[in-house]
């Protein structure tokens, strides 16, 4: 589903946050993405997420060779893959519900299929209750969950999480990533930065260590 | 999520795919249209500031350029008034010079000829032009004498003019024939400059309101900067991204046109009583008139063109600054 091959990331400077890496995802499968902080992990979720382009090397997703996209069509690659961020980038101007529903509403899902699936998606995060409120009155792993809420409510083959337990506690964090386990468990492929090594270890998954930009180990169960 | 989505809509959907795409796109555009409306609503005065400028930038050369349209009005009703000075040869004697008058005035297209003979000519001229002394010098009176003929109404149009003047030249004993259409043909000259210079002002101003709008729709992109991130984030298009903010630009321009429409019916109504006074005064049929219904919406569909011009400009220069990263 994700396939690194030789990629390569220079910043302007001849700062280099990627260095050759190489590895493969495969349909619904989960991996962890860990390294020191610098050590590339943002820098390589925004490869896939096309916010930022390789220097060097083959990304592709879902067959399709992102380093020529043109970039008119970087919208319609995004609207395959779901993304939770490290600073949730939820709209405190609208009600959770309307937050949930926004990759449905650029894909021009009709009106009613927006309620089923927005509330669906709601209903998986056990925020059903809560869609009528406002993200600022909900706590830090409310909206976190109101995030992963909506990077799956169009149902992506792919999910990236930046961080995704950043600040919770454990409890919420083993939430959290039996969320994921269950996405990749219909088949979604997930792949989630963090340097939680307690939780990482926990998982029993496949783990991605990146140091210094080189990808260092792509061992399967650490 | 684990569950398989319910069948009869899926059903539903493969039956009208392109209709209900269509549907939804539509529904798009209204919920846009509609936000929009709300969110300029929200902040009342600012938005009736951006109205108002708008509004003055844009009734400002319209009302010019109706005034000055009536002007023209005016010039062409008026052509009649217009007077021929006819000088007559220098052998011509005063008798003569009379005898021609009456021959001239039996003309059906002459109203009226009046005849000025040398010694009161020169009278006139030397308390007109202050030369009093200078004109002792003379031995001769130097000055022919005069015709002025004032042609009928039925003189009206250039045409009818030329030939007028053409068989007045032919009349032997008369050497030279002058137009003087006076103050109207200065007030000819001057709307056509004013019609140039109003035009200018009317480019200048547009280029104004555009920059107004332009600046509004600047601001409400910074305003939105978090929500144009998170659409762009999730797969949103320039074209859905831009959307809102071209509504923002057509809602301001209708504003700003309805702001103009009624500036220019205030002015109107204020100032018909004054000028009905004034044409009266010159016996004249000048009237202001204001724009005609196409006219209004023309306004409008220009105010509107305008607003979604500065908000398109806006975006292509401000949105693309802003991407997720
Ligand atoms: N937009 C950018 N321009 C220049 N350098 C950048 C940019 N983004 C990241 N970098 C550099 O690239 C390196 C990798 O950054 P990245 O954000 O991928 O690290 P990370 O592994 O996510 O770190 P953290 O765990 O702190 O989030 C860093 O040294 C960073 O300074
Ligand atoms: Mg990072």
């Amino acid at each position: 589903m994700i396939e690194f091959e030789q990629v390569s990331k220079r910043y302007d400077g001849d700062h280099t946050a990627l260095k050759q890496v190489n590895f493969q995802l495969a349909r619904g499968e989960l991996a962890f993405l860990t390294g020191h902080s610098g050590a590339g992990k943002s820098t390589l979720l925004k490869l896939i997420m096309l916010m930022e382009r390789p220097s060097a090397g083959r990304v592709v997703v879902g067959g399709q060779l992102l380093n020529t996209l043109p970039k008119r069509q970087v919208p319609y690659i995004r609207r395959h893959i779901g993304v939770v961020f490290q600073n949730h980038q939820l709209l405190f101007d609208r009600s959770v519900f309307d937050n949930v529903a926004m990759p449905l509403e650029v894909m021009g899902t009709p009106a009613g299929d927006i309620g089923r699936r927005v509330r669906a998606a709601l209903d998986k995060v056990g925020l059903l209750s809560k869609e009528k409120m406002n993200p600022i009155q909900l706590s830090g792993g409310e909206q976190q969950r109101v995030g992963i809420a909506r990077a799956v409510v169009n149902k992506p083959p792919v999910l990236l999480a930046d961080e995704p337990t950043g600040n919770l506690d454990p409890a919420l964090s083993a939430d959290i990533m039996r969320l994921f386990e269950q996405f990749s468990q219909v088949g979604v492929t997930v792949l989630i930065a963090s340097h939680d090594i307690a939780l990482i270890d926990n998982m029993q998954r496949r783990t991605l260590t990146l140091a210094d930009g080189r990808l260092v180990s792509e061992g399967g169960v650490s | 999520m684990n569950k398989a989505p319910p069948k009869p809509r899926g059903a539903n959907r493969s039956r009208a795919p392109f209709r209900q795409a269509f549907e939804s796109y539509l529904g798009h555009h209204r919920r846009v249209a509609r936000d929009s409306a709300r969110r300029m609503l929200q902040a009342p005065v600012a938005s009736l500031m951006t109205w108002t400028v708008m509004g003055v930038a844009l009734a400002l050369p319209v009302g010019l350029l109706l005034l000055l349209t009536s002007l023209q009005g005016v010039s062409a009703g008026w052509e009649s008034a217009a007077r021929v000075t006819l000088y007559l040869a220098e052998e011509v004697t005063v008798d003569q010079a009379d005898g021609l008058r009456l021959d001239i005035a039996m003309r059906p297209e002459v109203a009226e000829v009046e005849l000025i003979d040398k010694t009161q000519a020169l009278a006139e001229f030397r308390s007109g032009s202050g030369l009093d002394d200078a004109l002792d010098f003379l031995n001769d009176n130097p000055l022919p004498h005069t015709l002025l003929v004032t042609p009928t109404d039925r003189v009206r149009s250039e045409l009818a003019m030329q030939g007028l003047l053409g068989t007045l030249e032919d009349i032997r004993g008369v050497s030279r024939v002058q137009v003087d259409l006076g103050w109207l043909q200065r007030l000819k000259a001057i709307t056509e400059v004013l019609g140039r210079g109003v035009w200018a002002l009317a480019a200048l101003l547009a280029l104004a309101v555009i920059l107004v709008i332009g600046n509004t729709i600047r601001l409400a992109i910074e305003n939105r900067r978090d929500e144009i991130l998170v659409a762009k984030l999730v797969g949103g298009t320039d074209a859905f991204v831009r959307r809102p903010f071209l509504y923002t630009g057509i809602w301001f321009g209708l504003g700003g046109g309805l702001v103009a429409f009624v500036l220019l019916q205030l002015t109107l109504w204020w100032l018909s009583g004054p000028v009905e006074r004034l044409a009266d005064l010159y016996g004249s049929q000048f009237v202001l008139t204001g724009l005609s219904f196409q006219g209004n919406l023309v306004l409008l569909m220009v105010a509107i063109g305008f607003g979604w011009l500065g908000a398109w400009l806006a975006v292509k220069r401000h949105l693309v600054a802003i991407e997720p990263g």
